[in-house]
């Protein structure tokens, strides 16, 4: 024990060691780098340039970095709840639909709160108002998004509904659901029709989460940045979660009920009661994800119309960056910092050397493909571990038993 | 009166029109999952097919010497070919490699998406309509009055749909194919005895869906809407999922539930045709709602492939 730095005993507490040391992570980073680069010449572009563009884009420069942490503090907070249903056995691919049930509750919840902080009866009562209007509507972001995917789970306990298909469709209702509600009783008074881009009023200042900075050097570090407290929001609830899920009774159970459905129930586990409470928390950080969207950084709700107009596709590249991060809260920091850094990079690649930046999602699709097929192999290493080891105690037994004849 | 405005002939000739994808990709998906293969990436196989499909016609009409049948004859080849690979693909990673079936597939999705895209965006720009299967006129049966716009002024890629139904049914279940699929699907380790080979079977049927999945997308792109654009398919392959679940796992069940679906739909769009005071976004929504009621009700009395999504491990 006496050997091991600081640093290592981090890995071990947080159990990143399993990633560190070996992983499907590695070997998913580097096929796909090596697909993406065949692709890249494929369509004609130099993939040094392209990735080199990519890099610059994404951390070249402070406000470049700023981005790549507001791009991935989305993905973070969808990736904490997608760690947590996968980790329960449940296969939630309802991270888009649940965090516009987020959205949409916890900006009505602000739209309602933030003006009466003006009341000066009520603003005289509390002591920090605009603390209390934030984290209400942040809560009604959680229990919203937490009721939609909780839906899911309590189909599929008490009718036995694919998990899969109920939260792909239900990703639909909710696009749908917020394009009526955008078009009208949430439409912004102001813009009724001036055009039509469904939205809603404009949050009063009180109503927003301030902006992230780090105090250090003058000027400090991402002063005047678009980055918001959000990204500290999702990173202490990644600790958090970590915690919940490997240091309390109810976060082994959730476990317990992903690794063995049967035994669980052997072991009396209330395996319908974990479906539904692994979706519960999945839907509720993902609707987290999308009114902290709001209150960080469009200050209203605002969509094209479109599925991903939005979300940005969030809901789904929380899925690849909780693989990425080897299906652990912490993990899942850098994974979502690497996928926000991908999407901003994506963005300056297009304008440098003109290749789509639908690449990157092509990408991520394959980096999910490779991650899950990767697992083989380390399957494979435990069983010849395994192996080895009755090998050994075989060998010990039969010495033992000879030593008993003689 | 509103209701014969809303149930005109052309919602159902539409409904009928509508279902040819989900057909295609549902009966593809249901010849997978019979075997005892999820495959969760049927979506963003369907956007590959059309892409590479339209790409094909669009080049091919260019071409002053090619004739327009010739193209599209060869759309629909490369839509086959496109969609079989990607189903390669994902025999290798579910079979072969035995990844999750419902994680590697939303793999397969993203994948498709953001390829279809990505050529898209590279190869054609903007998107443009390209002449696709020309409606096939069958004489005095398509002048007949209701009957004749209902089922006999389709495209031939409508008709191929419909005959894939009965086709399937029978090979499915009285061909030696269909028994070993079926066979593979249920009890694998019985099939494995008897010297069936899983992993074959179930390459033949994952590499199948996607060429049904390839002609799905294809359907689309160059016989019902004519043109490629971003998200062409918008979610079409999940619901053929849906589908065979919903169907439990019989083509001619998945069928009638993609009539379903696509009627439904079909009478969304004529409700805002006529501008009836429904919001549309509801009438756009309803299909997933009665999807999702329709599955709650469905998966208690059907039974599953035994062995849908899990990989084949020969006991040692």
């Amino acid at each position: 024990m006496n050997n091991s730095s600081g640093f290592s005993t981090f890995l071990r507490i947080t159990r990143l060691n399993r990633l560190v040391d070996f992983s499907p992570v590695a070997i998913a980073l580097g096929l796909a780098l090596v697909v993406s680069s065949i692709l890249l010449i494929a369509l004609s572009a130099n993939p040094i340039e392209a990735y080199s563009a990519m890099f610059e884009g994404a951390f070249g420069t402070e406000n470049a970095t700023a981005e790549t942490l507001v791009k991935a503090t989305p993905i973070l907070f969808v990736a904490i709840g997608i760690t947590v249903a996968f980790r329960g056995g449940m296969i939630n691919i309802g991270g888009e639909g649940q965090m516009i049930a987020g959205a949409l509750a916890g900006t009505t919840v602000a739209l309602v709160l933030g003006p009466m902080r003006f009341d000066p009866e009520i603003a005289k009562e509390l002591i920090a108002p605009d603390l209390i209007i934030i984290t209400l509507s942040l809560l009604a972001g959680f229990f919203a998004g937490a009721l939609y995917g909780g839906l899911a789970g309590f189909l599929k306990a008490y009718f036995d509904v694919n998990e899969i298909l109920s939260t792909i469709m239900l990703n639909q209702i909710a696009v749908q659901m917020m394009n009526y509600l955008l078009n009208g009783i949430l439409l912004d008074p102001e813009a009724a029709g001036v055009n039509n881009i469904p939205k809603t009023a404009r949050l009063v200042a009180s109503a927003q989460l301030p902006r992230l900075w780090i105090p250090i050097g003058d000027p400090v570090i991402f002063d005047r940045t678009r980055l918001h407290w959000g990204l500290l929001i999702a990173i202490i609830l990644a600790i958090i979660v970590f915690i919940f899920m490997w240091r309390t009774s109810l976060g082994y159970k959730i476990r317990a009920v992903g690794e063995s459905e049967r035994a669980s129930r052997y072991a009396g586990i209330g395996v319908k009661q974990q479906m539904m409470f692994s979706m519960f928390l999945a839907g509720g950080f993902a609707g987290l994800a999308g009114v902290v969207q709001v209150l960080g950084l469009q200050y209203r709700l605002q969509t094209d119309g479109s599925p991903a107009g939005f979300t940005g596709n969030a809901g789904f590249n929380g899925i690849v960056a909780a693989l990425f991060g080897g299906l652990n809260p912490i993990g899942a920091i850098p994974a979502s910092a690497f996928f926000g850094g991908l999407l901003v990079g994506a963005q300056k690649m297009q304008r440098e050397i003109g290749v789509p930046a639908s690449l990157i999602t092509a990408v991520n699709g394959l980096i999910v493909v490779f991650v899950v097929s990767s697992e083989i192999f380390i399957k494979r290493r435990a069983r010849r571990r395994v192996d080895l080891a009755n090998q050994d105690n075989l060998a010990e037994s039969a010495k033992d038993k000879a030593e008993v004849q003689v | 009166m509103e209701i014969d405005q809303i149930f005109t002939a052309s919602v159902f000739a539409s409904a009928i029109r509508l279902a040819t994808p989900y057909i295609f990709a549902s009966l593809g998906e249901t010849f997978s999952q019979r075997s005892g293969v999820l495959n969760l990436g049927v979506d963003g196989i369907m956007l590959m097919g059309a892409f590479s499909g339209f790409y094909a016609v669009f080049l091919a009409q260019q071409n002053e010497a090619m004739s327009e049948p010739v193209g599209l004859f060869l759309g629909v080849i490369i839509a086959l070919i496109v969609g079989g690979l990607m189903g390669l693909a994902m025999a290798f990673v579910s079979v072969t490699l035995k990844a999750k079936q419902g994680i590697s597939g939303i793999g397969f999705y993203l994948f498709g998406f953001g390829l279809s895209e990505l050529l898209f965006q590279q190869l054609v720009g903007t998107p443009k309509s390209i002449h696709g299967f020309p409606d096939i006129h069958f004489g005095f049966l398509s002048d007949l009055p209701i009957i004749g716009e209902i089922f006999f002024r389709h495209n031939l890629l409508v008709y191929l749909a419909f005959a894939l139904v009965p086709i399937s049914t029978y090979v499915l279940n009285r061909t030696t194919f269909g028994l070993m699929i079926r066979a593979v699907g249920q009890n694998p380790e019985a099939a494995d005895a008897m010297g069936v080979s899983v992993a074959r079977v179930r390459y033949a049927t994952v590499i199948l869906g996607g060429m049904f999945a390839g002609l799905a997308g294809a359907s689309l792109s160059i016989a019902l809407i004519n043109l490629f654009q971003q998200n062409l398919t918008s979610g079409q392959g999940f619901i053929a999922v849906a589908l065979v679940y919903f169907g439990g796992w019989r083509p001619w069940a998945v069928a009638l539930g993609a009539m379903l679906f696509s009627f439904v739909n079909a009478l969304q769009l004529q409700i805002k045709v006529i501008g009836l005071d429904v919001p549309s976004e509801f009438a756009v929504m309803a299909p997933y709602v009665i999807t999702i009621i329709a599955l709650a009700f469905a998966s208690k009395r059907l039974e599953q492939p035994t062995a849908l999504t899990k990989p084949f491990e020969r006991g040692e």
